[in-house]
């Protein structure tokens, strides 16, 4: 017997994730402390590079591989590209961090890796069941990297909170698999899509959609199913939290984008209102929410909630256009939120007040390689023009606008206007507030031994590693890595919001490999 | 196809990028260079030529946005005043450094600059919205981080106020272009000249019609819509608002009759008449408020308030031979000069009087500075629309549009011609005459003051015996965008 023919080609950014993943994993265990540190990240950054590579050389592709269990097109390809970005710049800000080294560099690197692999195997799935792997692969990873810093109480409390959600979510989008496979009879998207209109208003069909829409719901952070993201985005470890806001929100969103414009596309008009009231509640939860947020991740945790809603509006309206239109704003989306997490990645480590709010207080004086990131990326996240988000909310509004959806468009823009009341907040701390109102630095309390390590010697090394008592908020480290990760999306931020062109090239690229649609 | 109004528009925030080095001589160059070139443009400017110095270029296909830009009557004086207002807030600056930070002040007033100049030579739609939005960034800041007392929550109270109206605005935008290319079948374009030859059904009109009035009335600001305004004049350095006052309130104005009444004209039709009745309750609100207030900035905030009622009056007459919308433009331009002076007196009487700005602290300052009471009265005498004076040559339009409009209110209105001249001459006369104030120290106005003002002055006086200039140019376009809605 003879296995499915695979086209290796298509698959090669899957077989270099994958095998990138093994190797940074065993390089990991050199015990020279030199390698761990430096190497594995550099073996890191390569997979990424040649992953991305691979992924540009199979550009404009359209084909199903593998038994036609996965699809490999633009829309994956790009995604792909969105998912390295944010895995590169978790490995930039994770370079010299306590969180890294307690995981053991390899383990730390190898399961980023994987859960990039499980990302994009979620984005390309063409069948429920590699959907559902494609999920695990992505969630698994991600339970542990929440926790690997594991002499902050609330890291375990963030790993094991994501861990009981996730398992909720992954429970009720397994179980609605389970549905829509019991009414269509077959598990790939293919078969879904023929069975369309003969079980459009079949209970169990509809059951199981509910409950599909439910479990990713969960992953993308939609409210009412997102109380989970402010804790784990605050306990986490801060390049996990920035990874986390980006590239599992994109991943969350491909599938949708998948899914349902693909295989449930035939139940549209019953799932269109649902997603439209739940983009509506979750642009209300997600910016009201933010407003009181002192905790700087926190707060980027109901903005990311927020943007949610506005990123349901282009599923909603199920066309091309929405589809290009939600791409496009992922593409930005993190560019933006990285520019953010860098910058408060570097003031953690200098300001000794954690992710406070107060911990950027004078920056504009004092760090202007700092101060302008976190602007720009506040302003475009507002939706100022001049940055990427501006057209980010046009593309979003046109494509609501366009298939009858006038009111979501209303609907983003007041939610925009809400927003401004904590962007602006944030911005004016970098500039409008003196450093001598930061409150006391909190640097008691942090390198409390919990359940790993507890030594006196580890203990001493965590503290060299971290602020010296006492450093306050001027002190400054060398940490070019995190500036260069803050400078360069800020600049790509600006730039897409001068010229945006060549991303809504690829954007519509994105929604043209979805066939389905018009 | 040409470079020009790019150089125009753009100069200003790219020089002002190497403000951090030298502000002073940055500043003045990079406001300078387009202050030359408006008036080289106003000098080659064509009467009868339509849209002038068109540049016309691919910018986002995708989104059926053009890089198009274009000086017409309506916006070839506004550019000019954009451009002296900003030249003199920068000799201002030039000789008064603020102590913190000087390149990054100029820097975002010169932003301010770009912003105002994009949003008059804008002639695609999306690429106005951006202009308009990116307005208010710079002004955040200027507020923010160099404002007086409660900067953090008056900045905070501006941006979100009228970023509401411009956002909602955005969503009309967008809702406009795309309907339009449903509507015609044409391809998706933000084009105005596209947009305007087709326009939207009526009922469609009047909802998005609503998301325009909004944002360009916030931003004037109109009654009721003013609340950020005292809070904002309060606090603001005075070389941002000279300019704010005397530029940015303006663009609201330059959008009905640019982007409303052309795109619009059913909806302008069926309500022209509540926003007539809106203008002239901000006429009297202004105006009583104005002759209520003591402090100097809101007296002349408040009169803003006023005069731009006046302003939308004109706007929305739509009289038959447009007198009241040619009024409108000429009292944009003419409350833009004068405003600005005004501002700068304040700072002038505050030094004279231990930094106070209440006008009861004032008092008998004419006596050591005659030259500065000579401008201050000009001044003055031109707000309150003296006749002979070019406000009154707009006033007289404005009212006479209105008139043959709707009656009753053009004789409500010309009240606030007579609380003009009680708001100005008590400003004018509690700071200059009376008995000295206790804290007032009075001195002559110094020769580098002297440089900002007098040409100002002179400005005023210049344009008060040609006023035709402004309005022979301006005839032509603000016609056709008049009987674009009486046809």
């Amino acid at each position: 017997m003879k296995g499915p023919a695979i086209n290796w080609e298509a698959l090669s950014p899957f077989v270099a994730l994958t095998a990138g993943a093994c190797i940074v994993l065993l390089a990991g265990l050199a015990r020279s402390r030199g390698v761990r540190r430096g190497a594995v990240p550099v073996l890191t950054l390569l997979t990424i590079a040649v992953t991305a590579g691979l992924a540009v050389w199979q550009w404009d592709i359209r084909e199903a591989i593998v038994a036609k269990a996965l699809m490999v097109d633009d829309l994956t390809l790009t995604l792909l590209l969105v998912f390295l970005a944010g895995a590169a710049a978790a490995v930039l800000l994770s370079w010299r961090s306590e969180a890294s080294e307690e995981a053991g560099e390899g383990e730390y690197y190898a399961l980023l890796l994987m859960s990039v692999l499980g990302m994009a195997v979620l984005v390309a799935a063409n069948d429920l069941v590699v959907l559902f792997i494609g999920f695990e692969l992505l969630s698994i990873p991600l339970y542990v990297l929440c926790a690997t810093h594991m002499r902050r109480e609330q890291s375990l409390e963030s790993g094991l909170k994501y861990l009981i959600i996730g398992s909720v979510g992954s429970a009720t989008l397994l179980y609605g698999l389970a549905f829509l496979y019991g009414a269509a009879g077959g598990t790939s998207f293919d078969a879904l899509a023929a069975a369309g209109s003969r079980i459009a208003d079949d209970v169990l069909f509809l059951t199981g959609v509910a409950l599909v829409m439910v479990g990713l719901a969960f992953k993308a952070s939609v409210a009412p199913f997102h109380q989970w993201t402010p804790d784990v985005y605050e306990g986490a470890p801060t390049p996990i939290t920035g990874f986390m806001a980006v590239a599992t929100k994109a991943a969350a969103f491909g599938v949708i984008l998948r899914l349902f414009d693909v295989a449930l596309v035939s139940a549209a008009t019953t799932w269109a209102p649902a997603f439209a009231t739940l983009a509506v509640i979750t642009i209300v939860v997600g910016n009201v929410g933010a407003i009181g947020q002192s905790s700087l991740k926190r707060l980027l945790a109901y903005s990311s909630v927020a943007q949610a809603g506005y990123m349901l509006a282009g599923v909603v309206v199920t066309t091309r256009l929405g589809v290009a239109a939600t791409v496009f704003y992922l593409a930005i989306y993190v560019v933006m939120n990285l520019a953010a997490f860098a910058v408060i990645v570097a003031r953690e480590r200098e300001a000794g007040v954690g992710d406070d709010i107060s911990s950027l207080y004078g920056l504009g004086r004092s760090r202007p390689w700092l101060a302008w990131p976190m602007t720009i990326s506040m302003l475009a996240l507002a939706g100022f023009p001049a940055t990427a988000g501006f057209f980010g909310k046009i593309y979003l509004i046109n494509a609501a606008v366009d298939n009858g959806y006038a009111w979501l468009g209303i609907v983003i823009v007041v939610g925009s206007a809400v927003s401004l009341a904590y962007y602006l907040r944030v911005i004016a701390a970098v500039w409008m507030r003196a450093p001598s109102e930061t409150p006391a630095p909190l640097v008691a309390g942090r390198a409390r031994p919990l359940i790993a390590g507890g030594s006196a010697e580890a203990d001493a090394e965590a503290r060299a590693a971290g602020v010296a008592p006492g450093a306050g908020a001027g002190a400054r480290l060398r940490q070019p890595e995190v500036v260069f990760v803050a400078v360069v999306c800020a600049l790509v931020t600006i730039v897409f919001g001068l010229y945006p062109q060549p991303l809504f090239d690829v954007a519509r690229d994105a929604g043209n490999a979805i066939v389905s649609l018009i | 196809m040409t470079l020009h109004l790019t150089i125009l528009v753009f100069f200003p925030a790219v020089c002002g990028l190497l403000a951090a080095f030298n502000p002073r001589w940055v500043g003045l160059i990079a406001a300078f260079v387009p202050l030359a070139y408006a008036v080289a443009m106003v000098a080659d400017f064509d009467v009868a030529g339509g849209l002038q110095f068109v540049t016309d270029d691919k910018w986002i296909p995708a989104l059926g946005i053009r890089y198009k830009l274009g000086v017409d009557g309506l916006s070839l004086w506004l550019v000019l005043l954009t451009t002296v207002i900003a030249f003199a807030s920068m000799l201002w600056l030039a000789v008064r450094q603020p102590s913190d930070r000087p390149g990054l002040f100029t820097f975002h007033l010169l932003l301010g600059e770009t912003a105002v100049l994009g949003a008059f030579v804008a002639q695609d739609l999306a690429l106005f919205v951006l202009f308009f939005d990116l307005m208010l960034v710079p002004f955040y800041f200027l507020v923010g981080q160099w404002g007086g007392e409660n900067r953090i929550p008056a900045a905070l109270k501006m941006v979100i106020y009228t970023l509401v109206g411009s956002l909602l605005m955005l969503a009309g935008a967008v809702a406009t272009a795309v309907l339009t290319a449903s509507n015609s079948g044409h391809d998706l374009s933000f084009v105005l000249s596209d947009l305007v030859a087709n326009p939207l059904p009526a009922g469609t009109q009047k909802w998005i019609f609503f998301t325009f009035a909004l944002a360009f009335l916030i931003k004037m600001p109109s009654f009721p819509f003013h609340g950020w305004m005292p809070d904002a004049y309060r606090t603001m350095p005075l070389p941002a608002l000279a300019f704010f006052s005397g530029v940015v309130s303006k663009v609201a104005a330059y959008g009905f009759l640019r982007l409303v009444l052309p795109l619009f004209p059913a909806a302008v039709e069926s309500f022209h008449t509540w926003f007539l009745v809106l203008a002239v309750i901000s006429i009297l609100y202004g105006s009583v408020q104005a002759f209520t207030q003591t402090n100097a900035r809101l007296i002349l905030g408040y009169s803003s308030v006023a005069q731009l009622g006046f302003i939308t009056l004109g706007i929305f007459a739509i009289d038959a031979a447009a007198q009241g919308a040619q009024g409108a433009l000429l009292q944009a331009i003419n409350h833009g000069l004068v405003v600005a002076p005004l501002f700068f007196v304040i700072a002038l009487l505050a030094e004279r009087a231990e930094g106070s700005e209440d006008i009861r602290d004032y008092g008998g300052i004419a006596f050591r500075a005659p030259v500065l009471t000579v401008l201050f009265l000009i001044t003055a005498l031109a707000t309150l629309a003296m006749p002979g004076s070019a406000n009154f040559a707009g006033e007289f339009l404005i009212l006479l549009g209105t008139f043959s409009s709707v009656q009753a209110i053009a004789f409500v209105a010309a009240l606030g011609v007579i609380l003009a001249s009680v708001y100005a001459l008590r400003f004018y006369f509690r700071s200059m005459h009376y008995r000295v104030g206790a804290q007032v120290q009075s001195f002559e106005l110094s020769l580098r003051d002297g440089l900002v003002l007098v040409p100002l002055v002179l400005a005023i006086l210049a344009f008060a015996l040609y006023p035709q200039l402004a309005l022979q140019s301006g005839e032509e376009a603000v016609k056709t965008t008049v009987q674009a809605v009486s046809r």
